[in-house]
């Protein structure tokens, strides 16, 4: 079956090229290139790859040393001072990307001064900056990572998934974060923030990070797609038109209570003066006299 | 105290106290002046149509009303209101305020507004009237023959007596008082598996991080959305289900084990730190999930009662006087997490009878 092609078509010359003395020569280098060729085609990409990640990991630790190595250590290990040894800053290894992404995304880290909890200020670093810093304590140790865009993204959820978010919610959040996520007191100076205008993707990352004084609620417990129930409740009820009026902060009786005391009282009493008060008179006796002539014409 | 009793000090020099007649003058009435509305025929004019303008403009409000009403669809919404319900609110509250305020101002500037006086009459009856009146009802009474037909009189009476009865029975409703026993128990058992709230998922030891905190109930209160397995559990129904649910519930967290300070005698009733207590306030019942992990410490949002739950749920702060009841835990065969049992202490609020013992 081959014969025939040997004999009478181009392979008839490679037949007879293959009994050359250099023909073992060239088969070597055409192997070897070939070789090569193909590791030159696969190979560089994991390298870039890794050298790309290894030089966030570099980038993330520079900023890391000028901005937050003074309260969590040169290298993430934590602080301890003061007499009791309390966590100046705690250890980030094994916090995550997930914690770093929450925590400088909005603006909580670097914090401004020691207190009772981190506030929330203006975002300091550039989102390239704080992808490099997330990178760079991602290596320090396994921790939550970003959460992929698929529970973060709250579009085209249904009708049903948003009911069963709001029962997680009401079951699990609304302790802390009030029943339309207004933000509520905590002891000793602490407050649980309102959850109006957070971006899915930080309040994922709370969840599972479980920033300051918030437990976390592991993937493992709340589904992501628990979560992205949960989170597209939230956004739902932010985007709900007020129907009784002024929400007043979604605080309950204490607003309202103040208001009603305030604004109401003052009206009610204002208007009991009108209806009560003497207009002007005329005290003028020129003026009665003439009411008088009018009377008598 | 008559003049003869006064002390001497006080009648020296004074002489005899002339008796003298009213020391204060009875002032009468003010004197009248006239309103500029009264004066001014242009003012008056002007006032009218104040008083007719909100009249006026009160009907077209109640019409408003009444167009807004079919108009306006229900999902619109107007300055972040619901137009709707803005609309109605506006256009009839309007409504009701201008008829309200022209009143107001008609009294004020144009009504007659001379100030006359009334002067104040016993509040008897004459006493012909009282006379009257007594005549009719002893006529009234004859004629009813009251006193003749005594059968009708005391069945009447009877009756009337009787529908007391109801209204005693009724208030057995308010009972029956629970048994000690019936307030002590709640649905927990032994081998029961700890399950996820809403979601009803059994949870494993492992799932649980540090710092974690997890609503859970047991498995029988939260059905699965699947009747066989459902009926496997034994999952309650209805009241009853409400009725566990109300005493049942409970919280896990984990805790860095070595943080964790067990009372005597609780040293094994975690699992890998992990800690389940009672979701009930034992001040007055509230449920409570507001869990600060740093700090170990749960509060109740109804009365700031606080309780350490690294040291037995002991109270730190706050009204409530009980530690919050632990159940105990265990693993199963399968890896999820159970109770070993009821719970020990009383869940739920406190009572009087309880502080007995």
């Amino acid at each position: 079956m081959h014969l025939p092609l040997i004999r009478r078509g181009p392979l008839r010359r490679v037949s007879s090229w293959r009994r050359h003395r250099l023909a073992g020569v060239a088969v070597v280098l055409v192997a070897l290139s070939a070789v090569g060729g193909a590791y030159a085609a696969f190979a560089p990409d994991t390298a870039t790859a890794d050298s790309s990640q290894s030089d966030l990991v570099q980038e993330g630790r520079k900023l890391f040393l000028v901005g937050c190595s003074s309260c969590h250590g040169l290298n993430g290990e934590g602080v301890l001072a003061g007499e009791t040894n309390r966590n100046y800053g705690p250890s980030l290894v094994g916090a995550g990307a997930a914690a770093v992404d929450f925590q400088v995304g909005t603006g909580r880290m670097p914090m401004s001064q020691p207190g009772p909890q981190a506030l929330q200020k203006k975002v300091t670093y550039t989102p390239e900056e704080i992808e490099a810093l997330a990178a760079y304590v991602a290596s320090l140790g396994p921790g939550p990572a970003i959460p992929p865009d698929e529970y973060t993204d709250i579009s085209g959820i249904s009708q049903e998934q948003l009911t069963e978010g709001g029962e997680f919610f009401r079951t699990n959040c609304t302790a802390c974060h009030n029943s339309v996520g207004a933000g509520g007191a905590l002891p000793s100076g602490r407050f649980a923030p309102t959850l109006h205008g957070v971006t899915p993707r930080h309040m994922y990352e709370a969840m599972l990070t479980g920033p300051q004084q918030m437990p976390i609620f592991s993937d493992a417990v709340i589904t992501p797609e628990d979560k992205r129930s949960i989170i597209a409740y939230v956004k739902a009820v932010e985007a709900q038109p007020d129907h009784g009026g002024f929400a007043l902060g979604g605080f309950g009786p204490v607003s309202e209570g103040v208001v009603v005391f305030l604004v109401g009282m003052a009206a009610l009493v204002a208007a009991t003066i009108w209806i009560t008060a003497h207009g002007a008179r005329v005290t003028d006796k020129t003026a009665k006299a003439s009411t008088d002539s009018e009377a008598d014409r | 105290m008559s003049d003869e009793d006064r002390p001497d000090e006080l009648s020296r020099g004074g002489g005899e106290l002339e008796p003298v007649g009213d020391p204060i003058p009875d002032p009468g009435l003010p004197e009248e002046f006239p309103r500029p509305t009264d004066v001014d025929p242009a003012l008056e004019r002007r006032a009218e149509r104040q008083v007719a303008g909100a009249f006026g403009l009160a009907t077209l409000l109640t019409l408003g009303f009444c167009v807004a009403y079919f108009a306006i669809p229900e999902d619109k919404t107007l300055f972040g209101f619901d137009a709707s319900n803005f609309t109605l609110g506006m256009t009839l509250g309007g409504a009701l305020l201008l008829i309200g305020a022209g009143a107001v101002q008609w009294a004020r500037q144009l009504m007659h507004n001379e100030e006359i006086v009334e002067e104040r009459h016993p509040i008897e009856s004459p006493e012909e009237d009282r006379e009257i009146a007594l005549d009719m009802i002893t006529v009234s009474a004859a004629e009813s023959e009251l006193g003749r037909r005594k059968l009708i009189r005391n069945s009447l009476l009877g009756s009337l007596a009787v529908l007391g009865l109801p209204a005693v029975i009724l208030l057995r409703d308010l009972g029956p008082i629970p048994t000690e026993e019936e307030l002590r128990r709640t649905v927990w058992a032994k081998g029961m598996r700890v399950v996820n709230d809403v979601a009803g998922t059994p949870i494993r030891a492992s799932d649980l991080e540090i710092g974690q905190l997890v609503n859970a109930q047991p498995a029988v209160l939260v059905p699965t959305g699947n009747p066989e397995k459902d009926k496997a559990i034994g999952v309650l129904q209805g009241v009853e289900l409400l009725d566990a649910k109300a005493r049942a519930a409970v919280i896990l967290v984990r805790m860095v084990p070595d943080e964790i300070h067990p009372p005597p005698g609780r040293e094994d009733w975690g699992v890998n730190g992990i800690l389940c207590y009672s979701k009930i306030c034992t001040h007055v019942g509230c449920p409570i999930s507001l869990w600060e992990h740093q700090t170990h410490k749960v509060l109740c949002p109804c009365h700031q009662s606080t309780f350490d739950l690294a040291d037995g749920g002991k109270v730190t702060f706050g009204p409530a006087h009980r530690p919050l009841p632990q159940l105990q835990l265990g693993v199963d065969a399968e890896g999820y997490l159970i109770a070993m049992g009821d719970f020990v202490d009383q869940v739920g609020p406190s009572y009087p009878q309880m502080e007995r013992d």
